[in-house]
């Protein structure tokens, strides 16, 4: 951590606290169950993405890849796709107009969105396997996949690093990770771990994995003169424009990028990846509008998914099962063109007591596609090594693995040693153990069994931080009494757009359906990027303080005005409901926003404002944790394991939309047990190249394959979040590897430390 | 013989509507719907058939459009998600979609609800799926065989827990 951060950390201590937020307790529109809000237009083919749009004169590009790891491109042959039928133009380091290097996205750079270095196609250099290196613009779909197959390439190739176990022996200490100090010291773990009686000691290792979001990755851009329009799938509109502006030189006012429906993101879209520069490179050359819709195989050549990792967990405990050293450590690898640690060691900073802590993570840099950030990054694969390690612990131990968890929740965050903000780790524990019917699990493995197959049941920790960004939003009151507010914020399907209006609804006292609500278009009040589970809140924040700010105009301006029955009204004094302002001691005295407005003799008022960076965050340690239990049955026979019932139970503040919420969670956790049994990137060493680059071969969870999960949330407000509220797209998955390979264990008495849990390792 | 290249006259039968196309051999069936027609409901995931994105009915029944050559289809009927509400509103379907919140991001959706649509009269036509017991006479329409017979249409949303409560009750509905 910098001196800086440091001094920061220091004196937001004696920061005072935001006002609890009022809505908190409120249960008119917030915390109701109600429909998406975008739900008819999804369900009819109306909700426009990326690839819909109909744009006058469009043109389709599509890409050509590297087919070696390392080296430069020798010689590039295009004349035949130059040839092809209906091919406007071929675009490659020859002939590439130049642009400005792609500004690389990191925690702390602001809008820089691009999520590798590499100035794709305005280079000759390689750096991994699957790198775009020539576009080809035709006026059919078909006509530029078929040019691109073409276009003839030579290299001069050179020794690649591929292999992460080989390149493990020149592994660096990153500077930080994701801004906190890498390393965590307390105490002389290792000498404790010696001398203690009982203790696990393991290494656990996870492998590549894609997001994969149904929707392919897809850019369309028009050119105007110096202006630029872009639609683009997109979690972060604001850093697409803003990258794009850098890299064309351009004014940022002239770069508008849209993303009114995104399919599915998971970190995959959370940067700007090559693609879409090269579309608008194409946009420029043709001088038409150009669209560029990756094809399957595409998305895993140029978009790069989560880091494989090797971690080493060991735990000491005393006979009460008290903590009293705990080492996670280990390896994860980025690439030659990006610069990523995954924050595998997070979880364990922040989940359990122990006397002696150490934590710390090497770095490799391989010839990949650039690693980045993939649902709950760090923690989903933190927690399978920690979490499989508190289970063996427990066996170790003799107690119960939920009995272990519980003796060792903390008091206050054991790396930051600040107080938790809100921490309700034990209810969350104790009321799944309850839905899942815990206390009936005998504890020896092996003790159950349903025929041929050996039945098993297993928990694991879920946790996520809740992190809130700085954002803007803008709030209107129209004179016919309904509401718009406005952030460019993305929705991926999180729900976004519906819990935003709930909320909108709720603190201007208007119903839903006097609120629209405006996202995903950067004409509008700047969102953060859709990430870390940070939107919601970050937000609602925004909103909060526009609506406080719009509220305090409308009295100031009842205040001058005798016939107003608000004037003379404090703020404090007044709350929002029935569709305008009233007085709290005399609720049938104010005025509704039509009869302000209409005395006003305006057609609209508005307010807009910006919130403040996250001090709360670094005054409190604060976080969602779960507990997640599921049953699951490995077949003697085959090995093969399928999860028969899912118990997820979560302490993620107050819920604003159980409906959603559900979903949110459900999804989360069917992606971890995507992650625990199905689910891998297969890499071939010896070129650097992805095998399995379709939804034929990277097998994600199928309807088939998955229970009836359920999910159940405390809904106890944080008192120092908007609407008590934390984010919860990613705490889902996190846990579940852990929970599935614990189960497993149970089931079979097979300890499995490498994800995923497939048939042959049960063999 | 033709050019590869040359030009195809086909009529496609578009919920209800009768669409003149001039198409190349190789265009699919999906990137006639979205990038010729204009109906753009109808996703790309794969373009493989492996993901189901792209299912549309064709004289009813599912299939990939994806893997399937717009010239092969000359004269048939073909529903999109477009075509599924009548004047009379929603299908079943796409109401209990969106009452048990059968999607998140909503990119599968159209696919998964005409998949859904077909596989209802699948069923009730008698097809057994693959855990079908043998000698079974009468199928229950049962989550096992909801689920076997919707494992075509994958969701990275993880919605499938909605998207089986939501047919069942439509099935409910349209068995009244």
């Amino acid at each position: 951590m910098s001196i800086f951060s440091k001094v920061t950390q220091a004196v937001v201590q004696f920061v005072p606290d935001r006002d609890r937020d009022q809505l908190s307790e409120e249960h008119r529109i917030v915390g109701k169950p109600i429909d998406r809000l975008d739900g008819p237009q999804k369900v009819t083919g109306a909700a426009s993405f990326t690839a819909d749009f109909p744009l006058e004169a469009l043109v389709y590009a599509s890409l050509a890849f590297s087919t070696v790891a390392k080296g430069k491109i020798r010689k590039i042959d295009a004349s035949e796709a130059e040839k092809s039928s209906g091919v406007l133009s071929v675009i490659t380091h020859k002939n590439a107009p130049k642009m400005k290097d792609p500004p690389l996205f990191s925690p702390s750079s602001g809008t820089d969105a691009a999520a590798s270095t590499a100035n794709v196609v305005n280079t000759d250099e390689i750096y991994w396997n699957g790198q775009a290196i020539a576009v080809v613009i035709a006026d059919t779909l078909d006509g530029a996949e078929h040019a691109a197959s073409l276009i003839k390439i030579e290299y001069d190739e050179e020794p690649a690093a591929l292999s992460f176990e080989a390149a493990k022996s020149q592994a660096e200490t990153p500077k930080n990770i994701m801004g906190e100090d890498t390393e965590v010291e307390r105490g002389d773990t290792e000498k404790v771990l010696a001398q203690a009686k009982y203790k696990v000691d393991h290494v656990y290792s996870t492998p590549r994995f894609n997001h994969n979001a149904i929707e392919l990755h897809a850019t369309t851009a028009a050119w105007n003169g110096d202006q630029l329009t872009v639609y683009d799938t997109s979690q972060f509109v604001r850093g697409v424009a803003d990258s794009l502006a850098k890299m064309f030189s351009l004014k940022k006012e002239n770069v508008r990028v849209l993303a009114p429906f995104v399919g599915g993101g998971f970190g995959g879209k959370g940067s700007m990846w090559g693609h879409v520069q090269l579309c608008v490179l194409a946009a420029k050359v043709v001088g038409k509008p150009v669209k560029l819709v990756l094809t399957r195989e595409g998305v895993f050549r140029t978009v790069g998914g989560r880091t494989p990792s090797e971690q080493r967990v060991a735990l000491a405990a005393d006979e009460t099962g008290k903590l009293t050293a705990l080492i996670h450590t280990g390896t994860t690898a980025s690439s030659f063109a990006n610069d990523f640690a995954e924050q595998f060691s997070f979880p364990a900073r922040h989940l359990y007591a122990t006397e002696s802590l150490y934590l710390t993570q090497k770095l490799v840099r391989l010839n990949t596609t650039p690693n980045t950030f993939m649902r709950a990054p760090g923690e989903s694969i933190g927690t399978f090594a920690l979490e499989s390690a508190m289970d063996e612990l427990a066996y170790e131990l003799g107690i119960d693995p939920v009995e272990l968890r519980l003796r060792n929740d903390p008091d206050q965050d054991p790396a930051k040693h600040t107080e938790f903000s809100s921490r309700h780790f034990k209810e969350a524990y104790r009321l799944g153990a309850e839905k899942f019917g815990w206390q009936n699990r005998p504890a020896q493995p092996r003790s159950m069994r349903d025929g041929k197959w050996l039945v098993g049941q297993g928990v694991g920790t879920a946790f996520y931080p809740a992190y809130r960004f700085p954002a803007a939003a803008r709030v209107r009151l129209n004179a016919d009494g309904t509401a718009v507010i406005q952030s460019s914020a993305q929705e991926m399907g999180m729900g976004t757009a519906t819990v935003q209006t709930q909320h909108a609804a709720e603190r201007l006292g208007l119903p839903l359906e006097k609120i629209r609500f405006e996202y995903g278009d950067t004409n509008l009040p700047q969102a953060p990027v859709a990430g870390g589970s940070n939107q919601t809140v970050s937000i609602a924040l925004a909103v909060q303080q526009a609506c406080e700010k719009l509220h305090r105009e409308l009295l100031k301006s009842a205040k001058q005005d005798q016939n107003s029955p608000l004037s003379g009204s404090h703020f404090d004094e007044v709350r929002a409901c029935d569709g305008g302002l009233f007085r709290r001691d005399k609720p049938e005295t104010g005025e509704t926003y039509v009869e302000i407005l209409s005395r006003l003799k305006q057609d609209f008022v508005e307010a807009e404002s910006e919130t403040g960076p996250p001090l709360e965050t670094m005054k409190y340690s604060m976080g969602s944790y779960g507990a997640q239990f599921c049953e699951i049955r490995v077949n003697e026979q085959t090995g093969e394991t399928r999860v028969s019932r899912w118990v997820g139970s979560f302490d993620t503040g107050r819920i604003l939309n159980p409906k959603t919420a559900v979903s949110q969670f459900r999804g989360g956790i069917i992606m971890g047990i995507g992650m625990a049994l199905t689910e891998e990137t297969f890499f071939d060493e010896r070129t650097g190249r992805i095998v399995n680059p379709s939804l034929a071969e990277y097998h994600l969870p199928v309807n088939a394959d998955i229970p009836k999960i359920e999910a159940y949330f405390l809904d106890i407000p944080d008192p120092h979040t908007p609407l008590g509220a934390h984010g919860i797209g990613e705490i889902g998955i996190t846990g579940c590897a852990a929970a599935v390979a614990n189960a497993i264990y149970h089931a079979t008495g097979k300890r499995i430390r490498e994800l995923p849990i497939t048939l042959d390792k049960l063999l | 013989m033709d050019s590869p290249l040359a030009a195809h006259s086909v009529t496609l039968h578009v919920n209800g509507r009768e669409h003149k196309l001039q198409l190349e051999a190789r265009v699919s069936l999906l990137d006639a719907l979205r990038e010729h027609i204009g109906l753009t409901g109808t996703k790309k995931g794969c373009n493989q058939g492996a993901c189901g994105a792209c299912t549309v009915l064709v004289n009813g029944e599912r299939i990939n459009s994806c893997f399937a050559l717009a010239v092969q289809y000359d004269g048939m009927k073909i529903t999109t998600i477009e075509g599924l509400a009548d004047a009379n509103g929603l299908h079943p379907l796409q109401q209990a979609f969106v009452k048990h919140d059968g999607f998140q991001c909503g990119y599968c959706t159209p696919g998964q609800i005409c998949s859904a649509a077909a596989m209802i009269e699948e069923f009730r036509g008698g097809a057994p799926s693959a855990v079908t017991e043998l000698e079974a006479k009468d199928i229950e329409f049962s989550d096992l065989e909801i689920q076997e017979r919707m494992s075509g249409n994958l969701c990275r949303c993880g919605a499938y827990v909605g998207i089986n409560e939501a047919i069942r009750d439509a099935f409910e509905v349209l068995s009244r």
